[in-house]
């Protein structure tokens, strides 16, 4: 609009944007102040943001920037300097001897808060949030062990873990399904069942279980060992305490015996790398059960 | 005063209006969807990368059908904790064969990205037959019925050919023994030579426990179990893809 021509409300004295409708004119009134600023500081803002950080897109990638700061660098840096907090334990996590680092208090503190969490992320799936296990996954509580309780075999255990394919070092080992493939017939794995139960002192048939004792030191004892009490470098598990994996009914007994299941677990030491498993391998053995390494 | 004498003519005019605000809106377009021409620089280059096998496809296909995605995503963004928790961030050339993507955008249960081979098979066939039974805390539903459904592997070359279209490099053997290649994954006794010449990195087994049947529970665990596994993170250059 030109000047000669401006239209002024008479009422306000605010100048109208010329519009009229049914006599009705609209005023024109200047933007408030403080929107008009926090419109201008916005733009420059804008301005600095695209000078200071990565934001155009080019043909090939987009302008860096002068900070040249993205995501994936600011993460390298972050975690460089995670790691430079904690590079003296861990280098001596991953070093020494895990009998060592035992001996070793503070390392041991450093190692079991590290583990504890560890563990939360990547065993309480299976293991249970409190180590104490389910059908199937072994309670890392107590003091029955499968491949053995002490530092380098827990170790051993996480690192290459059980049954798998992905290790060439897993641990392994297979009992025959006694049951599915013929080896005993149904009145014996009855027996013993029986014998079995009599072990771990529970309730049982004694006529039976007497029976059964013959059938166990026939086809049991070469990993069971002849008083039942199991082979830890054949994972063969303790048959006289009240611990099984699968269960410790007559029903689950039975069972294992017909078609024995077998747990699986993953190899950690790709995954997790040297020092964390032995943080994990400390955690694990700090819960309660955890052995002597043997005297050689 | 006269910018505004010149606007009130190109509002007054349809022609000149509709010009105008086509040119406004592909300058929007310009800047906006001309980059994603060339996305090909956005993907890294990476070691093993290879399209899904025709049983993992079929699990990823539940996996999307059951919607998974709501409370799992598939996307370790890159910050300390998150690759202290699930492991190396998320790469785009990780979900490069994906259609559509599994990034999720809420977390209810923990991120997917990388759970491939951190369980065992059996673990995961518990757990999705009864999460509770595995992990008490679980608020994660049934999917027992997976174990009972039945895959029909004769029709599925044509979710393969459906890939192919939107530029999924599968090739005619691929296609051609897709359902051949299906049942062989999951049966450790099949001759699996070809199947494991088509795709690199493969795991053959039985995954639900019942050899007997295939099902979609096969599916899914195969599906899972090779999450993340696929690139050679040892030997991705970091520092050429800061972005």
């Amino acid at each position: 609009m030109s000047d000669q021509n401006k239209d002024i409300d008479e009422e306000t004295g605010v100048e109208t944007t010329g519009h009229e409708w049914d006599g009705i004119k609209e005023l024109d009134n200047p933007m408030p102040r403080w929107w008009l600023w926090t419109f201008y500081a916005t733009c420059v803002f804008a301005l600095g943001y695209v000078i200071y950080y990565p934001a155009i897109p080019l043909l090939e990638g987009s302008t860096m920037g002068i900070s040249g700061k993205t995501n994936r660098s600011e993460l390298q840096i972050e975690m460089a300097a995670a790691d430079a907090s904690r590079r003296d334990r861990v280098a001596m996590l991953a070093e020494q001897d895990i009998e060592e680092i035992a001996k070793n208090q503070d390392l041991v503190r450093f190692a079991v808060a590290g583990g504890a969490s560890l563990y939360k992320v990547n065993c309480s799936q299976c293991h249970g949030s409190g180590a104490q296990g389910g059908p199937g996954y072994p309670n890392l509580n107590d003091d029955d062990w499968l491949w053995g309780g002490d530092l380098e075999a827990i170790y051993t255990t996480i690192a290459h873990g059980v049954r798998n394919d992905e290790d060439d070092d897993a641990r392994f080992s297979q009992m025959p399904a006694f049951g599915a493939d013929g080896i005993l017939d149904r009145p014996q794995i009855n027996a013993v069942t029986e014998y079995v139960l009599n072990m771990s002192g529970q309730e049982h048939d004694a006529t039976l279980a007497e029976e059964g004792a013959v059938i166990f030191a026939e086809n049991c004892t070469a990993c069971h060992q002849e008083n039942g009490k199991g082979n830890r470098d054949l994972g063969a598990p303790n048959l006289t305490d009240a611990i099984s994996l699968y269960g410790n009914t007559r029903t689950t007994i039975r069972a294992q015996i017909q078609q024995p299941k077998h747990g699986a677990m993953p190899p950690w030491i790709d995954r997790l790398r040297e020092a964390n498993v032995k943080q994990l391998a400390i955690y694990v053995h700090s819960l309660g059960g955890g052995e002597e390494a043997p005297a050689d | 005063m006269a910018l505004f004498d010149k606007h009130k003519k190109l509002e007054k005019n349809v022609s000149f209006l509709f010009i105008g605000s086509l040119l406004a809106v592909l300058v929007g377009g310009i800047v906006e969807i001309v980059p994603l021409f060339y996305v090909k620089n956005t993907i890294e280059k990476v070691e093993g990368m290879r399209p899904y096998t025709p049983l993992e496809l079929a699990g990823r296909n539940v996996y999307v059908r059951e919607g998974c995605y709501l409370c799992h995503s598939q996307m370790i963004r890159p910050f300390r904790d998150e690759v202290e928790r699930y492991g190396h961030y998320s790469l785009a050339a990780e979900s490069m064969y994906d259609h559509p993507f599994q990034w999720g955008s809420k977390r209810t249960g923990p991120d997917l990205a990388r759970v491939g081979g951190r369980y065992s098979d059996e673990w995961h066939v518990q757990h999705l037959i009864h999460p509770q039974a595995v992990v008490p805390e679980s608020i994660m539903p049934r999917y027992s019925f997976l174990k009972e459904a039945d895959l029909k592997p004769d029709q599925f070359a044509g979710h393969l050919v459906a890939n192919r279209r939107v530029g999924v490099p599968y090739d005619d053997a691929m296609i051609e023994n897709a359902a051949a290649d299906m049942r062989a994954q999951a049966n450790p006794d099949a001759d699996t030579s070809g199947l494991e010449e088509r795709y690199a990195k493969i795991s053959i087994r039985d995954f639900d426990g019942d050899p007997t049947r295939l099902t979609e529970m096969d599916a899914l665990v195969a599906y899972l179990q090779m999450l993340g596994t696929l690139v050679d993170l040892e030997a991705y250059k970091q520092n050429e893809n800061l972005r």
